[in-house]
This record gives structure tokens, sequence and C-alpha cells, in this order.
């Protein structure tokens, strides 16, 4: 499985953006344990240090977790993985918001266009 | 992290063409490291220093704390630019070869990638194609257990997909202290797996930084960033 990631943004960024989507759709469940950094990075055709440094800033903010023998984890933490959620689809709806107020269009019309839609 | 690989004050002259100028930098184990640049920048010259095959101008090179040598030369793997392997052996003959060779040599890997690969290890040599031998070289050269492998060119001759195959066998086969130094030119192919950069103009380091930094600070890539430094 390839990750499409781009050259052009920093690849920790885009690991930690593919995990999070993982979590918070359910691909990786909350407590599932993380392969490990060797086998992550040959499957993301990344650096191995790449990975290392993209699972410990999200240790850092607390969407995974270590056991000290055993390895890692997804966070079992629900508030955690629905506080993500949150952000993500903020992010999203701020970057939808925006291009529609591009195309002109006012929030009725959107806001018709997403009934329509949705 | 500590360093591996120190280069102080480098200079390599070729008569009056200075190949190399007075070069300055450290390689940390665990990382892997490109170094780029045009035809003719000091790419291969730096390496075969570093491997011991040239001598320096002026300048130090320790590998580990120790100058090039018997010592340097235990703990680094080296793929050459150009075939050196004798064409009317067979693969398997060139792997015992390399085992009685050198001592951190691992059978069962080399065999474990001709396999993946498809080469067949009683094909001589000589009936294999310059993308086969090519990769018949990298696996010579990723089953040693060294401290630094340095590639020059090792993708340059293989298809697409070997690439693939080729970068995750780099990626997977070294050891967490290892370092790699890789040179290319098919700079948008490796750079998702490098650490850092080294950018080379005619003889000088022009650049050297962590590649995730270039595409934070720049908005570009490694390969966006080399067109733009090297432009013709």
């Amino acid at each position: 499985m390839s990750w499409s990631l781009d050259s052009d943004r920093p690849i920790f960024v885009q690991i930690i953006e593919h995990m999070e989507y993982d979590i918070v759709s359910g691909a990786l469940a909350p407590g599932a344990k993380i392969p490990s950094v060797r086998e992550l990075a040959s499957e993301a055709a990344v650096n191995p240090n790449t990975m290392q440094r993209a699972l410990s800033e999200m240790e850092r903010r607390r969407l995974m977790y270590t056991e000290r023998t055993s390895g890692r984890y997804v966070t079992d933490d629900e508030s955690v993985i629905a506080e993500l959620k949150k952000n993500i689809a903020a992010a999203a709806v701020d970057g939808f918001v925006a291009q529609m107020k591009k195309l002109g269009l006012d929030k009725e019309e959107v806001l018709d266009l997403l009934r329509e839609n949705y | 992290m500590s360093s591996l690989l120190q280069v102080s004050s480098l200079t390599k002259k070729y008569g009056n063409f200075t190949a190399l100028n007075d070069l300055n930098f450290e390689l940390e184990s665990g990382h892997i490291t490109g170094l780029l640049g045009p035809n003719g920048s000091g790419k291969t010259t730096l390496i075969k220093i570093i491997c011991g095959l040239l001598q320096p101008t002026k300048g130090v090179v320790s590998v580990n704390g120790n100058p090039v040598g018997v010592n340097s030369k235990k703990v680094i793997s080296y793929l050459p630019d150009t075939t050196y392997l004798g064409n009317s052996s067979s693969v398997k003959e060139i792997i015992n070869y390399f085992c009685d060779f050198y001592e951190d040599f691992d059978m069962q890997r080399a065999y474990d990638m001709l396999a993946t690969l498809g080469i067949n290890p009683n094909a001589r040599l000589r009936t294999l194609s310059k993308g086969t031998k090519e990769k018949v070289q990298l696996i010579l050269v990723m089953s040693r257990r060294a401290d630094l492998y340095i590639l020059d060119e090792p993708i340059a001759g293989v298809d697409p997909a070997a690439r693939d195959y080729i970068l995750n066998t780099i990626i997977s086969n070294y050891d967490e202290n290892a370092s790699i130094l890789i040179s290319t030119h098919l700079i948008s192919d490796v750079e998702n797996i490098l650490d850092e950069v080294i950018f080379l103009r005619q003889g000088n380091i022009v650049r050297h930084s962590a590649v995730d930094d270039i595409r934070s600070n720049e908005g570009k890539s490694v390969d966006a960033l080399f067109r733009e430094v090297f432009k013709c």
C-alpha cells in the first residue's frame, strides 16, 4: 500500500495527517496496537527516523501511548479521538467555506447546496 | 546520535583544478543523507576519498574517530558507480567471494534479496542485463552489516518498479545505528527516504540541511529546490 505523500510538504506532517484519519475513521481502532516503526516506514516508503518523529509527535498529542515493553498503541480515550475528529472537520469546513466565498455564494445558497447533496 | 563521519578542511586538487574546496561536515549515525550536485560537482571524488581510494590534497576524513584506513574500510560498504565484478563469475561465486572477504557479510540476506528480485544465483554475470548487474552489486553492498553504506548512483540503471524495491531494501536493511550516504541525480525518487541533503557545487557545499526543514521553510520539494539552486 502506498501512502501517496507529496514531496513539497514535510513528510512527518503528512504521516501524522494520514494516521489521524485512520484513527478518526476507525481504521486504527481505539487501543489498537501500532506496527513497529520499521514496518510502518517500509509500508509508507519513508525514512524510519521520519516515521519515528511522526509517532513521537502523535504521542505528545496523546493520540498514542507507549507501553514500556509491549509497544505502541492508539489512545483508548474516546474524548481525545472525538476532539481530533472535531478539529479535522473544522479545518475541512474552513477550507470549504473559503472556497464557496471565492465562488461568490452566500450562506443560504451554500446551505441549500449542502442539503441537496449531503 | 553520535558523529560517524567527520570531514574537516578537505581539499582535493587535480593539477590546477580544485575538485573539492575546503569541505567541512559531519554525518551522524542512523541517518540517510543525499549527496546531490550536478555532473562534475565533486560527488564521486568526495566518496572516493572517504573510501580511501583517492588521497586528499589537504584535510582529514575520519570514520568513528579513525582516519581513513583499514579500520574505516572495515565499517564502510561501498557501491561504486562502475561495475568491477568479473563477467565470467556466477552470482553465487561472487557471493562466496564477498563472504570470504568481509567478516560482516550476511549470506542469508543476500540470497533472500536475490530470490525476491528473481535473480538466479547460478547465472553468469555476463548473461545479466545492465540493470540486473546493478541490482546484484547493490545486494552485495547491502548484505554487509556495515556502519556506513556509501552508494554512488545506486538506482540509475534500474526500472522504476525495481527502484521502489531497492529503496525499500535500503530502508529496511540498514541497522538503526548505521548511516547511508547516497549520491544520485534521481532526487524525486529518493527524497522521501532522506533525512538530510548535502548540495555540492563546483567542490563547495552550498547547502546542508534536513529535508523536512527544506519543505517547511521553502515550501517546496528537494527536487524543486535543486532545480532552482542549480538552474543552468
